[in-house]
Parts: C-alpha cells; structure tokens; sequence
C-alpha cells in the first residue's frame, strides 16, 4: 500500500542556503513518524513545505498514493492534515471552546446562521466531547487560555488540531516548554492520537521521548533526509551518531560534495 | 489551575474532566473590569446626588447628559472593535467633520428641507465614512503601516480636504426635518439621537459578542498570527474592521448634523481622544484581544456625569479634565495589574485588588 503522505526530493533554497536539499518523507496511515535533527537541520521546512506553508523549488508529494500538489494551509486542512505549531496559535484572550473552533465556528440554523451567529451550545459540547476523549486535563472551558498552564494549552492546541484533522497532525516541539507531568500527558495523548487512527509527525529535540512514542525515526541533516529507523531497537546513541553525521557515509559525501 | 494531580489518585490515572468549572457568574462578572468601573460610575452619581440632590438626579439633567454623548456614543461603537483588534482610530473625529461637509454639501445642492434630502445627506456621510475607514483599513492591512500612523495621516488629511470644500467655513445648509428630529423627537421616552445611539449599541454588542464578526476580531487582537494559521482573513477584517469606524463616524456625522445644525469643522479636534479614552475607561484592553460595548457605554458616562455634575454643584468645569485624565490612567493601571494576577492564576476578584492594589503588587516582586 502506498504511504499516506509521501515527500520525494523536496528541495528549497534561500538565497544561498538550501534549507531543503532533496528531502524525502514518508507516514503511513495511524503512525507516529518522528522527525528529528539538529537546528537548521529542515525539519520546520520540510513541515512547512508538506502543509502548503512553503512552496518548494523542485520535488513531488504523493497523498495516499496519488501526485498533489499543496497550495496553501487551507488546502492542507481539507486533505485532513494540521499542524500544531510550537507557539500553538491560541488565542490567549479566547476560551478553550472559542479556540477549539477558531475559523471553523459552527452557524446556527436559519437567518440568524447566515448573519454570522454562532450556535455557542452544539460547539461546547462538541469540545466536551473531543477534551473527553483524550482524557485531558483541561478543567475549565470558560476562562481565557492564557490564564492556563502550558499543558493544558498544548493539550487544547492538540484536541483542536486532532478535531479537525482525520489523516495526519504535525506537532512542533509539542514538548518544549512543558514540565515532567505535563510531558508525559502529552506523550499519552499522541498515542491516543495514534490509536484512533490518525498519523502523527512529531518533530522534537528529545530523544528519549521520540523513542518512547514513535513507530519510526527519520533523521534530517542539512536539509536532507539521512536516516530512517524503527523505534524498537534504537538507542539514543544510533540516532546522535545519524544526527551529527557521525554514523552517515551518505552526509560525509556531500561534505566532500559541498567544499 | 494546574495539572497535577489532585491527591489520592493514582498518577497515572487520567484526571477525570470535571464538569467544566462553572465559575458563579457573580465571580466572572467581578473579573470584567467594566464591572468595577460601573461601581466608579454608581459612586459618582451617588456623590453628585448627595451633593445636589434632586437637581443632579432628574430625568432633564440625564437626558441632557445622554444627549451629550451621543455622536461619541456612537463613534465608541467602531473605535471599540478597533481597539480590541489593537489597533487604534485617531481620524475618527476628521472623518467626522469631513463626512459632515459631504452630506452638508450634498443637501444643500439637492435642496428643502424633507426627509429625501435628508436621506441623500445621510447616504453620503456613511458612504464617506465608509471610504475614509476602508482607506485606512487597507493600508493597515495590506500596506503594514502602524494603524497609529496610517489614522494619524487620515486625521489630518480628511480634516484639511473639509477645509479646502469649505473655504474652512461651517455649512449651515442642514434640512430642518433633521434637526427636528433632534429637538422635538422622542422615542419611548428618550430623545432621538440617544435613542439612535443605543441602537447601534445594541447592535454593535450583539455583533461584537454573538457573531463570528466579533469573535474574529477578539482573535485578530488576542493572537494575529494564530488567527492567520486558522485560517481567519486577517487582512479582510481589519478593512472591515476600520471600515466599521469609519462607518460609525459617518453616522456620527449625521448626528452632529442633527444636534448642531452646522458642520463642525473646528470642533471635533478632541473627539477622537474622548472616545479612545472612554472606550479604555470601560476595560476594553489597549493590547487588544478583550472589551466590551458594555464597558464602552459607561466609559462614555463618567466623563459626561462628572461635567454635568461639576456644573451644577458649581465647580468649575475645567476640573472634568483633570478629573476624566486621573480615571483613565487609574483604569489602566487596574487594568493592568489584574492582568498580571490572572497570569499568575490569581482569580482574586479586580475590585479587591484595586483596594489591595499595593498588597497586590508585593507578591510580584
């Protein structure tokens, strides 16, 4: 079967950087691929380039098989793909629910839907019912989501990601700025993610996180993808050594290549 | 609020989600700072009326006070979605003047004094408006110039072009069916450009608070980035946005046009500053992202109550000044202070820390 969204030999230059040099990606459908390397490795470019962020300069995207080409966020969206970002894109003065369906505000019925109103009751519930089922740790959906903790805020930013996306969520740095529990309820909910079917690209810094709750690894350097490996197995050491280029004939290579 | 863990649970239990926490709404509503300021205006009109009695507290002296913030009643409605998108409307008295001359202008050279001219005069002024806010809208929105700039130069350039259609001569070609429907008009009992003005309050509130229009524009103050990557029209909505201000300040034009019987080339020079001031005095937030018409409508009174209340207890009315500046500037610091406690977690209602506001202060040093 052909991967749920398959990147071949993305490249993007700014200026004279080549933030994307012939980088390939592949998820299948309801797994956890995480996306790891250094900074300025390419890992938010490629994100962005395989979400209609960025455009590239050469290469092709395959979705469920088929040639696409992404245009914009929007489109992102439609196919069933979002992005958590490493800010989330909340809105701090909002309340969960208001944030939940930013952008996607359910109308109410009749003349007063087309007039803009909001149906507030069938939202909230709808939001009650998606905090559930990820076993959050949201408790409050009336006040503001800034006068949350940094969990709870990553945790909405992943419901309303997850809500709408049915093939695949991205998370930048979901685990970044959070502390020990924190982490680890969100480390949970990707799994729940996962188990509902849903691919997740989890892009991180941390090893040991990656190897507790992705199903496969890939590696980038220098804006390429160097390494790809399954979590069973692989120490921390394995992916340090193909991250640095310690472990890679194929970087050394282009070192040659570049100087 | 946190996530830890309550005690007696086993950590790796999920925390169950609690019946979303439904904070009492007297508790809520003692958190909105239109609340407190509303307790600031209830204590002004109880000092005026202990002071002067009967004589302050009569349905004349009101009526004449609501009459009075009308035209900015009005203009507060567009500046408050501006301000909670964080942005600001400094043209918003020249826009005035200038959609003033324009339906002064287009009246006299359609002549009598009906409701069809009147109709045509007011058609123009919301059509200027309208114009003079998209203008600014756009250049906010896609030129990326700093809406305090961009309103800085409307303020100025649609006050100068009023003055170069009139030679910097008022117009006073104003139909009489409009100013008498300022002077003898009543409708339930209020007079009709008060009664106008809270019509477009209520509307303005229902918008602001019951539609995506309004959501949007909390987004669009609260987080403008987060609300491009949902895939909100920024751009688009801040044209509207502004074009909202400008349309409130045609409107206002007409209003003036009614109350005055004249253009107002030279008299709206501090209007735009009144109406930023009272939409602030009600909480509505200068960073953006929160406000209320609500809050707007009794920022809108206490500077008009403390002038009318200084009259007729016999102060001098230069004191409203002095008196208008020291709340704003008080408003804010409150303001400010129970943002900063809410981003500790501190749910201690804003009135308390406003008589705590030292205490307050102490923990975060």
């Amino acid at each position: 079967m052909a991967p749920l969204l398959e990147a071949r030999g993305l490249s993007r230059s700014f200026g004279h950087v080549r933030a994307l040099d012939d980088a390939s990606f592949d998820i299948e459908a309801g797994e956890v691929v995480a996306l790891i390397g250094d900074n300025g490795a390419g890992k938010s470019t490629l994100v962005k380039a395989l979400t209609g962020n960025l455009p590239v300069d050469s290469g092709e995207l395959y979705f469920e098989g088929a040639p696409v080409t992404i245009h914009s966020p929007h489109q992102a969206s439609e196919m069933g793909m979002e992005v958590v970002y490493q800010d989330l894109a909340l809105a701090p003065h909002l309340n969960p629910v208001q944030n939940m369906f930013l952008g996607r505000e359910i109308p109410r019925k009749g003349l007063l839907g087309s007039l803009g109103f909001m149906d507030e009751k069938k939202m909230r519930a709808t939001a009650e019912a998606g905090f559930a089922e990820l076993g959050g740790t949201v408790r409050s959906f009336t006040a503001p989501v800034g006068a949350m903790s940094g969990g709870q805020r990553q945790q909405i930013a992943i419901v309303r990601a997850i809500s709408w996306a049915d093939k695949i969520v991205f998370l930048d740095e979901p685990t970044a700025a959070l502390g020990v529990v924190q982490t680890r309820n969100v480390l949970d909910t990707i799994k729940r993610v996962r188990d509902k079917g849903i691919a997740v690209v989890l892009i991180s810094h941390s090893m040991p996180h990656v190897l507790q709750v992705a199903d496969r690894i890939q590696v980038m350097r220098l804006g390429t993808r160097v390494a790809t490996m399954p979590a069973e197995g692989t120490t921390v050491e394995q992916l340090v050594g193909a991250m640095t280029g310690a472990l890679d004939s194929q970087t050394v290579k282009r070192k040659e290549n570049a100087s | 609020m946190s996530v830890i863990t309550p005690p007696g649970q086993a950590p790796d239990q999920q925390a169950v989600i609690e019946p979303p926490a439904r904070q009492s709404y007297l508790r809520r509503a003692a958190n909105l700072q239109s609340v407190w300021i509303l307790g600031v205006l209830v204590v002004i009109i109880a000092a005026f009326s202990a002071a002067a009695g009967t004589k302050f507290l009569s349905t004349s002296n009101f009526s004449l006070i609501s009459q009075n913030i009308a035209v900015w009643a009005v203009l507060g409605v567009g500046m408050t979605f501006v301000i909670i998108t964080s942005g600001i409307d400094l043209s918003i008295g020249s826009v005035l003047v200038f959609s003033s001359v324009i339906a002064a202008k287009i009246m006299e050279s359609v002549g009598g004094d009906g409701w069809s001219t009147a109709a045509a005069g007011i058609g123009g002024a919301l059509a200027s408006g309208i114009a003079w806010g998209a203008l600014n809208g756009f250049l906010i929105a896609k030129a990326k110039i700093p809406p305090l700039i961009v309103t800085l130069g409307a303020l100025s350039v649609a006050l100068g072009l009023a003055q170069v259609l009139t030679g910097g001569i008022d117009i006073r070609s104003v139909p009489e069916s409009l100013t008498d429907f300022n002077t003898y008009i009543k409708i339930l009992g209020i007079p009709a450009l008060p009664f106008v003005a809270l019509i477009v309050l209520i509307i303005g509130g229902i918008v602001l608070h019951k539609t995506k229009f309004g959501r949007y524009t909390y987004a669009v103050g609260s987080n403008e980035l987060g609300a491009r990557r949902v895939g909100i029209n920024v751009d688009r909505h801040l044209i509207l946005v502004y074009a909202l201000s400008g349309a409130c300040a045609g409107l206002g034009a007409v209003l003036a046009l009614a109350q005055f019987g004249t253009t107002t080339i030279a008299g709206q020079s501090l209007t735009n500053l009144n109406v930023i001031a009272a939409v602030v005095i009600g909480g509505t937030s200068i960073f953006g992202g929160e406000g209320s018409i609500f809050g707007t409508v009794v920022g809108l009174f206490i500077p008009a109550v403390l002038q009318a209340g200084f009259v007729i207890v016999g102060v001098e009315a230069f004191w409203q000044g002095v008196a208008v500046g020291s709340v704003l500037v008080a408003a804010v610091y409150v303001d400010q202070s129970r943002r900063a406690a809410a981003l500790r977690g501190s749910s201690r209602p804003s009135f308390l820390a406003l008589l705590g506001a030292k205490k307050a202060k102490e923990p975060a040093r």
